[in-house]
């Protein structure tokens, strides 16, 4: 029975994974960017959520009403000025440039608001609140609730990129973005939405890891692009139900090496992320980042 | 020749026209001072020889290329500052070498694309499936199950939904059998009946010569000839063609398709 309760919890942890991993799969997708400030991205989207529920007091979960649009509006500025710049000289600066970011981020958030962790919603039923199933398995309802948006997010990006103009768009950029000139499209304001988009989901992940755990200054980089990184590269790269199934298989991992012994939990996760790498590196699914 | 131009500018004026244009490709120099004026309605045909400038010239027009000097001028307005995408929507459409379709979309979403900053005019995708009757019941098939002339077409519909005033075709029978390049240049008359004007760049000579009102031959970036077709013999163009050193050079034949299959 343990068993099964350490497959259904790293099942439902997954979606959490699935939920940091889609934005970078999407960035990287669509511009080639490996944002290495992923996580620190998803950690400022926290921060705002616990600001703007302080100052205005909005039910903790309505906060992802502000806090995905200020992102969304930040990921557009972002890549219209620095991420493209970088991308103008080569794909390999994106990625200096955004561990620079990362790195400024990290600094900035220790300064202003110290090292100390910060949760959102602590006492909330909903997020200390859990049902049983069976006799033994006790499922937390965060855990669902975070199950389900993730499903969503990747059922609506799903929509998004094979039905609206400019899902169509991007996967138009991405395949070939001088034909795409061609056709009027100007590359860099696709680019800008994609971004938009992905940073939409990075606050969504800050917000929903704020709630499960705690938020401080360094979570970005040591857990939350980390488990990014797993979750894409055992999904496959670009693929965007990849990354629920490779957040799936990371959780499923780690939760099964906690069974094993609770100090193996992350350990086992990198075990399998090393082992995918090594026998099917292009990912469990391999498809591009399409219908 | 600066004068020149500034001369016949006032008896008609070109939808297209390139001023002493001068690309490099690093240090090479690709294009040296060519100059070339297109007049609404015609065919316009580029040829030359592998490496001569053409596909150069032709992005430089279409804007992915960064000239070192001269101007590109569209209906009287220069043109030569702006990107691609903004060439595009003033109505210049390009159908690359190589036809560069979106791999990871369906037929009709290349043409949605295509149609998405369409200027108004006479061409719609519907338009495009009555044209191509095979490309209707295909649509929603991924480009990369057609066949290289079906390629072709699509990428040709794709142009032509963004109802531009002037079509630039790169290399259309590049990788195509000769009879599917025969079918291509047969749709040409109904392209040119909606108004559109044609500026192609051919290997092909002789299948240039059919359709052009005016051909112009490029050698190592320069121009060495420009006529209509009916005013050069064909021992003129072969000496265009290949320098003046003249024909000895290659093959004879006034053609050189280099039938490369795909």
């Amino acid at each position: 029975m343990a068993w099964v309760n350490a497959i259904i919890q790293g099942v439902l942890t997954g979606g959490l994974y699935a939920l940091f991993a889609c934005g970078l799969s999407l960035m990287f997708g669509v511009m080639k960017v490996v944002n290495l400030a992923h996580g620190d991205l998803a950690v400022v989207a926290g921060y705002v959520a616990i600001g703007v529920i302080t100052v205005t007091h909005i039910p903790v979960l309505w906060s992802f009403i502000i806090v995905v649009p200020v992102m969304a509006v930040l990921g557009y500025v972002l890549q219209r000025t620095i991420i493209q710049g970088a991308l103008d000289r080569s794909v390999l600066t994106t990625l200096m440039v955004t561990f620079g970011l990362s790195v400024v981020i990290e600094n900035g958030l220790l300064q202003f608001f110290t090292a100390n962790s910060r949760g959102i919603g602590a006492g909330l039923g909903l997020v200390t609140g859990s049902f049983t199933l069976g006799s033994q398995i006790q499922i937390a309802y965060l855990l669902v609730v975070i199950f389900a948006v993730a499903v969503a997010v990747l059922l609506g990006l799903q929509y998004f990129l094979s039905s609206s103009s400019y899902g169509r768009l991007i996967r138009a950029v991405a395949d070939d973005r001088e034909a795409a000139q061609l056709s009027g499209a100007d590359y860099r304001h696709v680019f800008g939405i994609a971004a938009a988009v992905a940073f939409g989901t990075v606050a969504l992940a800050g917000i929903a890891y704020g709630m499960y755990s705690q938020l401080d200054p360094t979570t970005g980089t040591d857990t939350i692009l980390l488990f990014a990184f797993a979750a894409v590269v055992i999904g496959g790269l670009g693929s965007l139900w990849g990354t629920l199934l490779g957040g799936i298989v990371l959780g499923v991992a780690q939760q099964i090496g906690a069974q094993i012994n609770i100090s193996d939990e992350v350990l086992a996760g990198y075990l399998v992320f090393l082992a995918v790498l090594l026998i099917r590196p292009q990912g469990l699914t391999s498809r591009r980042a399409q219908s | 020749m600066t004068a020149a131009g500034g001369e016949r500018s006032a008896t008609d004026s070109p939808l297209l026209e390139v001023r002493d244009l001068t690309v490099h490709h690093g240090q090479l120099r690709a294009l040296d001072a060519v100059s070339l004026r297109v007049q609404p309605g015609e065919v316009y045909a580029i040829i030359g020889a592998n490496g001569a400038g053409k596909s150069t010239l032709l992005r430089t027009i279409a804007g992915l290329h960064h000239p070192t000097s001269g101007s590109v001028l569209f209906d009287g307005e220069d043109v030569t500052g702006l990107r691609p995408e903004r060439r595009a929507r003033h109505g210049i459409a390009m159908v690359p070498e190589g036809r560069r379709l979106f791999g990871s979309l369906s037929v009709e979403e290349n043409l949605q694309v295509g149609a998405t900053f369409a200027r108004p005019g006479p061409w719609t995708i519907e338009r495009v499936y009555e044209m191509f009757d095979w490309m209707r019941e295909r649509r929603h098939q991924p480009t990369a199950q057609l066949s290289g002339g079906e390629q072709q077409t699509v990428a040709i519909g794709r142009a032509l939904v963004a109802n531009p005033r002037v079509l630039l075709l790169d290399e259309l029978s590049l990788g195509l059998a000769p009879v599917v390049v025969q079918r291509i240049y047969g749709m040409l008359p109904q392209i040119l009946a909606t108004g559109l004007t044609v500026l192609l760049v051919e290997q092909d000579v002789s299948q240039a010569l059919r359709v052009a009102a005016h051909i112009h031959c490029l050698l190592e970036g320069r121009t060495t000839l420009e006529s209509r077709p009916a005013e050069v013999t064909a021992e003129q163009v072969e000496a265009a063609y290949f320098g003046l050193a003249g024909a000895s050079a290659g093959p004879s034949a006034t053609s050189a398709p280099e039938g490369s299959e795909s």
